[in-house]
């Protein structure tokens, strides 16, 4: 069984079926990339993936220690307990926050006391306090980030946001990533650094990453298996070169020949 | 236990107890004259309100106008319950009894409120709070419209402090945990919350309650304070007068509601003597205050002794140096 199976999903609003009968699979461990124009429906099979939308039809399930997990039942933060996280194309911090606190929170469900322990600060307040800050910074350390520890996340370069947005998904405990569009609005060097910090976090961290992106050079150069979806249906699945060399995927982008 | 005796903790208590004993001096000595003293017992009672709709409002980010209902239960349960019992057995009873009351309410408000947002909100916790106040106007044990009078008079200086200092503490320890950073990440961003594994819905009621109970408490010290309660003293210009006390301290910032209450209060004082131009005098000074402050006076920082005393967080003071050379 693979880790992450899409089985005939579709998405409907109103009339429109913004995502029509999608199976796809993922390995663990894969690094996949999911491509296709604009409005092809890539965000909104991210926003299913992830509880943020529930599907019309079909089942998104995860293999996790031998068991499976059907996500599409989940709501969003119970997904993310069970290791799945996300990015967002606009990115989505918590601005006023510093960096450290950004990834606190994300680390939230390791806190080991409730209520009562928050008002009187009695019990594993202090013990569980200071760990979460410890491994907060290890994390950090770990994403090179810790030099900006804290500084407010809005005040980070643009790339450094991004790369944030990525380690706080991380932080959260997730082995299954989604990032939508990590490389947007980003340059040349940006998005070369971008790819090395995805190659060797994925390594470290024994990830499993699925990503939605634009720039060609992102996706042909790390992702192992590309699919490309179009009006909503999955058109090609592959390697890169048998991708780029696919007639469908490219009368999707650049339109059929005469 | 090292933790909770930490430096900073046994300065902030030696600086609460010198304040407690320096305005018990001045009462006794006249200085504090019996005049002042409500004064001091109405910015009391309003730190305790600024900070738990601060909990709701600057923290978590739900705008809720209905605060002076949640302040109506207390009151109302304090000045039943001392109508038989007029002591301060009474009077904690009836707190007790007006903070299960507001637990329950507000439990059962908050489920298919705090599903709103933004102005959707803000008039539906409008509404509660008029329920609040007719249900009040038409029950028996409230006394209708000419509410209850002669509520035995407990409130003193001591009491006012160690309720103040407790709502506070509480808050602020509610703000620096766990729970307090999810209900912050609520009010940044509730999608991205979400992703991160917060059960949002969860913490929006949790903090609603904790203030709503918090609101309540402060009801049963007025209850206690002006011996009157009516249901017209808990209508909108009430929760307004409340939401005042955390827009002009600064949404978030506990401290900042604590001090804009005692600015408000001696505002009031000065302006006292001068009743035609109170209001608009009022008006005026919080006016040019948003002109200048737009953000509150403290923003969303909190005053504390970290800054003053050059506490600093393990790592930062090192490595903001490292980063500006």
């Amino acid at each position: 069984m693979s880790y992450l199976t899409v089985e005939h999903l579709t998405k409907n609003f109103g009339g429109l079926s913004a995502v029509s009968n999608v199976s796809i699979s993922v390995n663990e461990g894969e690094l996949v990339g999911l491509i296709g124009p604009n409005g092809a429906g890539k965000t909104t099979l991210f926003n299913v993936l992830t509880g943020v939308y529930k599907p019309t039809q079909g089942k998104v399930i995860l293999n996790k220690d031998g068991k499976s997990i059907e996500l599409s039942k989940l709501p969003p933060y119970k997904i993310t307990h069970q290791g799945v996280a996300r990015t967002f194309q606009n990115i989505r911090l918590f601005k006023d926050l510093t960096v450290l606190d950004n990834v606190k929170i994300a680390m939230n469900q390791q806190a080991k006391y409730g209520l009562f322990g928050a008002l009187t600060r009695l019990g594993k307040f202090y013990a569980s306090e200071a760990d979460i800050e410890q491994r907060a910074h290890e994390f950090l350390k770990k994403v090179n980030l810790d030099d900006l520890a804290y500084d407010l996340a809005k005040n980070l370069p643009y790339g450094k946001q991004r790369q944030l947005e990525i380690a706080r998904a991380m932080a959260t405990g997730a082995k299954l990533l989604f990032l939508d569009e990590p490389a947007a609005g980003m340059n040349p060097q940006e998005t070369h650094a971008l790819t090395e910090f995805i190659a060797k976090i994925r390594k470290e961290m024994d990830l499993t990453i699925v990503l939605i992106e634009h720039d060609m050079s992102l996706v042909m150069n790390i992702c192992e298996r590309i699919f490309v979806l179009d009006y909503g249906k999955l058109i090609a699945s592959g390697t890169a070169d048998e991708v780029k060399n696919n007639r469908k995927v490219i009368e999707a982008y650049l339109g059929e020949e005469e | 236990m090292k933790n909770l005796f930490s430096k900073k903790n046994l300065i902030w208590l030696g600086l609460l107890i010198v304040f407690f004993f320096l305005v018990q001096f001045l009462i006794d000595i006249r200085v504090i004259t019996p005049y002042y003293r409500t004064i001091v017992y109405w910015v009391g009672i309003f730190i305790i309100l600024g900070v738990s709709l601060n909990i709701i409002i600057g923290i978590t980010g739900q705008l809720s106008l209905g605060h002076a209902g949640f302040m109506s239960i207390g009151a109302y349960s304090a000045a039943i319950v001392m109508q038989n019992m007029p002591d301060m057995t009474g009077l904690l009873l009836g707190m007790l009894i007006g903070g299960l009351v507001s637990i329950l309410v507000s439990f059962v408000v908050a489920i298919p409120t705090l599903r709103l947002k933004g102005d959707y909100l803000a008039i539906a916790t409008l509404g509660v709070g008029e329920i609040i106040r007719i249900v009040i106007l038409n029950l028996e044990i409230t006394n209708g419209a000419s509410g209850i009078s002669n509520i035995k008079n407990l409130i003193s200086w001591p009491l006012l402090f160690v309720f103040v200092v407790l709502a506070v503490v509480l808050s602020a320890n509610f703000k620096n945990s766990a729970i307090g950073r999810a209900c912050i990440s609520i009010k940044e961003d509730e999608i991205a919350s979400e992703a991160m594994g917060i059960h949002t819905t969860k913490y929006k009621v949790i903090a609603f309650i904790f203030g709503a109970v918090l609101a309540s408490v402060a009801g049963s010290l007025y209850a206690t304070t002006y011996y009157v309660v009516k249901p017209e003293t808990f209508g909108i210009a009430t929760s307004i007068n409340i939401l005042i006390i955390v827009v002009f301290g600064g949404m978030g910032s506990l401290t900042g509601s604590v001090i804009a209450t005692g600015f408000i209060g001696i505002i009031n004082m000065f302006l006292q003597s001068f009743a035609e131009v109170r209001l608009i005098t009022y008006a005026l000074v919080l006016i040019v205050v948003m002109i200048f402050r737009p953000q509150g006076l403290l923003g969303s920082k909190e005053f504390g002794l970290d800054k003053i005393l050059g506490f600093k967080p393990p790592f930062s003071k090192k490595l903001r140096k490292e980063k500006s050379t």
